[in-house]
């Protein structure tokens, strides 16, 4: 049997026919934290790559091994030419800096002096580097950016994207927009420039409950953080064009027929928890769902010996034998059989739920991926239909 | 291994004196699992044990399978020897209505700023003060008493993964750019209190991979560096090796003997004495059957080859290290107490 196998009666999601698309231009990776997203990020990058496409890959947080197998040695924030495409395709990946995408936004948003302002700010210091919420900002920043690019001068026509490692795959989603809305909030504009905040009857109304407000918030943050804040709001506020809006215009964007996206999950019941809702949230908000990669799906070569079976023969090997290697291998089958029955309950749990959702399967691999060689065998088990 | 028995009062295990437990792997070791699994084991023998969790996703309520946990302490489950475990969801929102009423008499107060988002604002505006409201929770209930003793003798946490969890659990550092005084610095100073203390300890979760292994030894290093309290390793779903160490090489190669696995299977009947392996799909060759078997034993091979290559990274740390074993069949409330008891017969607990 082949790992496609685990969810016999789901459609088929076609690996190829997606990465052959030429109206795709952004394939975007989601799914929760510990499942794999980096690597079928890549091998998806690669397959994409080796069938003609100029493809980068932006990837957020990948195993050492991983990013060696990019050559991605250094985090320098650009996208750099992975040798050992085949064929007329190229590949690219790189690594998110988040820090740095946002000072980068900051300086080419701003003139340097007041960028300078903005760097040193010590509320915007934390925000760039320790808020939550800032890199998934900052990934889908970067993907304005990559975009932006590709279409200028042509050098992608796709962009295959890693979204940060999260316990909720949905964080990707609501990230930004909740750090937008904070950011763009009514809140942070009354802090920074009440008078701004909607006239003066507005205040009048406000400001009793406001006074209180910044009290209370002063005893618990301290009146240094809220000046930093307001300093900070006050240097940014006609700059970005609104935190929110920019956050508004790249959901847009990933609403929008030419990106697809790929929920990632291993079949163990929390990943699968987490791809269910977030397959449900893109079928709400309209977003273009490609399909479901189930990764590390287990496989056996032997489908007709039971667990079963196999443990009752192993035990007969046994008896009144020290050790038998059989009986090992007997032992290791049932092993085997027993976890891809759990997968296999688990997984059509979630295609009886979701009929409409196509399944592409991974099988498990023994050791870790250190080379192109192991995501092109990803990328190729990928796409393999289920057996007749 | 000396024999436990529940309540057995003359044990001694590794962490005594440790009265906070605090659990943090990468995503997907099975943190929360083995946390679980940890308050049942400190439970264990007419304990009182009370497991917090900090990120608001309910994985305590999922795993010991109740309804969902509000802002209030819980029992959720009953331990060997007639210990219980509560169980506390606990939210940054609330704690801080909670603070502020214990220290500025403002309940009501902090009912309308929440209502007005200002409760949000002041936790996403400096994300120290969420910190320091979670931890501060749970110190108060490590440190919470009544009739001059402690109502819970241990208290585990749920915590933040690996990547985060210095940060933190380091709250005085986080706090460092806000307010000088106040209640939340002084908030901050008494979790220090207990946090930096031989009352603690950090536990990290880890599985034999590569990221999870680098990523415990990259934690480990950040709470040393921050003074903080190092405890074990909890190697979670290790896959027992099921053959020798001569058996696993010659597997790895394929140079098992073909012939003596296929006589073996002939003589348990697990294929006929024609050579066939008959079922409801269809029939197999021995010939096949054996090839099967042989390709699975060296995946198998190799994994735990793999996996001991996890393991001497992680011994080069030189931490406590419990192992609890893969489960096929996965874990559910059942498995959480043979997962409980082999971490107390190995000594955490």
């Amino acid at each position: 049997m082949n790992a496609r196998d685990v969810v016999p009666r789901s459609k088929n999601l076609d690996i190829d026919a997606l990465l052959d698309d030429r109206s795709i231009r952004v394939i975007v990776c989601c799914g929760s934290g510990g499942v794999g997203k980096t690597t079928i990020a890549a091998a998806l990058g690669l397959r994409a790559a080796d069938r003609g496409r100029d493809v980068v890959v932006l990837t957020i947080d990948p195993a050492r091994r991983l990013a060696q197998a990019l050559g991605l040695t250094e985090l320098d924030n650009d996208p750099r030419p992975v040798a050992g495409v085949e064929g007329e395709g190229s590949l690219a990946a790189m690594m998110l800096d988040m820090k740095r995408t946002f000072d980068e936004f900051v300086e080419s948003n701003s003139d340097p002096e007041r960028a300078a302002t903005i760097l040193a700010n010590p509320f915007y210091q934390s925000l760039s580097s320790s808020f939550a919420g800032t890199q998934e900002y900052m990934a889908m920043e970067k993907l304005g950016q990559l975009r932006g690019k590709a279409e200028a001068d042509g050098t992608w026509d796709l962009i295959v994207v890693d979204t940060p490692p999260s316990r909720s795959a949905l964080d990707f989603l609501d990230a930004p927009r909740r750090l937008g809305s904070f950011l763009d909030g009514r809140f942070i504009r009354l802090l920074a420039a009440p008078a701004k905040a909607g006239g003066k009857a507005y205040l009048r109304v406000l400001s009793a409950g406001f006074g209180m407000f910044t009290s209370v918030l002063s005893k618990i943050i301290g009146g240094q953080v809220l000046t930093d804040v307001q300093t900070f709001v006050g240097s940014v506020d006609t700059l970005f064009g609104g935190f929110r809006q920019r956050a508004d215009d790249t959901f847009a964007m990933l609403q929008a027929a030419d990106t697809a996206f790929v929920v990632i999950a291993a079949p163990e019941r929390d990943a699968l928890r987490e791809a269910s809702y977030f397959v449900e949230r893109l079928e709400a908000d309209a977003m273009p769902l490609a399909g479901l990669v189930l990764n590390r799906v287990q496989t056996t070569k032997v489908p007709d010996l039971d667990a079963a079976t196999a443990t009752a023969a192993a035990a007969r090997l046994e008896a009144g034998k020290a050790t038998s290697v059989t009986a090992a291998l007997l032992r290791i089958h049932a092993d085997r059989v027993a976890t891809l029955a759990r997968q296999k309950r688990l997984a059509e749990r979630f295609t009886a739920a979701h009929r409409n959702v196509a399944v592409a399967a991974v099988p498990a691999l023994p050791g870790d991926v250190a080379d192109l060689a192991g995501l092109r065998q990803i990328g190729a088990s990928m796409s393999v239909a289920p057996d007749k | 291994m000396p024999t436990t028995l529940p309540g057995d009062d003359a044990r001694t295990t590794d962490w005594e004196g440790v009265r906070l437990h605090v659990v943090s792997g990468k995503g997907g070791t099975g943190k929360t699992t083995v946390a679980s699994a940890l308050a049942l084991a400190l439970a264990t023998g007419g304990k009182k044990v009370l497991i917090v969790e900090v990120e608001g996703r309910q994985g305590l309520a999922q795993i010991f399978d109740v309804p969902p946990l509000p802002y209030a302490e819980r029992r959720v489950a009953v331990a060997p020897g007639g210990g219980e475990v509560y169980a506390l969801a606990i939210d940054p929102e609330e704690a801080l209505v909670e603070f502020l009423e214990m220290f500025y008499n403002l309940r009501r107060a902090g009912t309308a700023l929440r209502r007005m988002g200002a409760i949000d604002f002041a936790t996403t505006v400096a994300p120290g003060v969420r910190d320091v409201l979670l931890t501060g929770k749970t110190k108060e209930a490590v440190r919470r008493k009544k009739d001059g003793k402690h109502v819970y003798d241990a208290v585990v946490m749920d915590a933040p993964p690996t990547g985060r969890i210095a940060r933190f659990l380091n709250v005085n550092t986080e706090v460092a750019g806000l307010a000088r005084t106040g209640p939340i610095r002084s908030q901050a100073d008494s979790v220090m209190e207990v946090i930096a203390s031989p009352l603690t300890t950090v536990h990290l979760v880890t599985l034999l991979e590569e990221m999870p292994v680098q990523e415990t030894a990259d934690g480990f290093r950040d709470l040393l560096a921050a003074d903080l309290p190092v405890g074990g390793i909890v190697v979670n779903q290790v896959r027992a090796p099921m053959l020798n160490a001569t058996a696993q090489a010659k597997a790895r190669k394929g140079k098992l003997d073909a012939d003596v696995l296929a006589a073996d299977l002939a003589k348990v009947d697990v294929v006929t004495s024609s050579g066939w392996l008959s079922s409801a799909h269809g029939v197999v060759t021995t010939e096949e059957v054996v090839a099967g078997l042989m390709s699975e034993a060296a995946d198998h091979s190799e994994r735990v080859a793999l996996e001991q290559r996890g393991r001497d990274t992680l011994q080069e740390l030189e931490r406590p290290t419990y192992e609890l074993p893969f489960l096929a069949e996965g874990v559910d409330v059942g498995t959480l107490y043979d997962l409980a008891e082999s971490l107390r017969a190995q000594g955490i607990a």
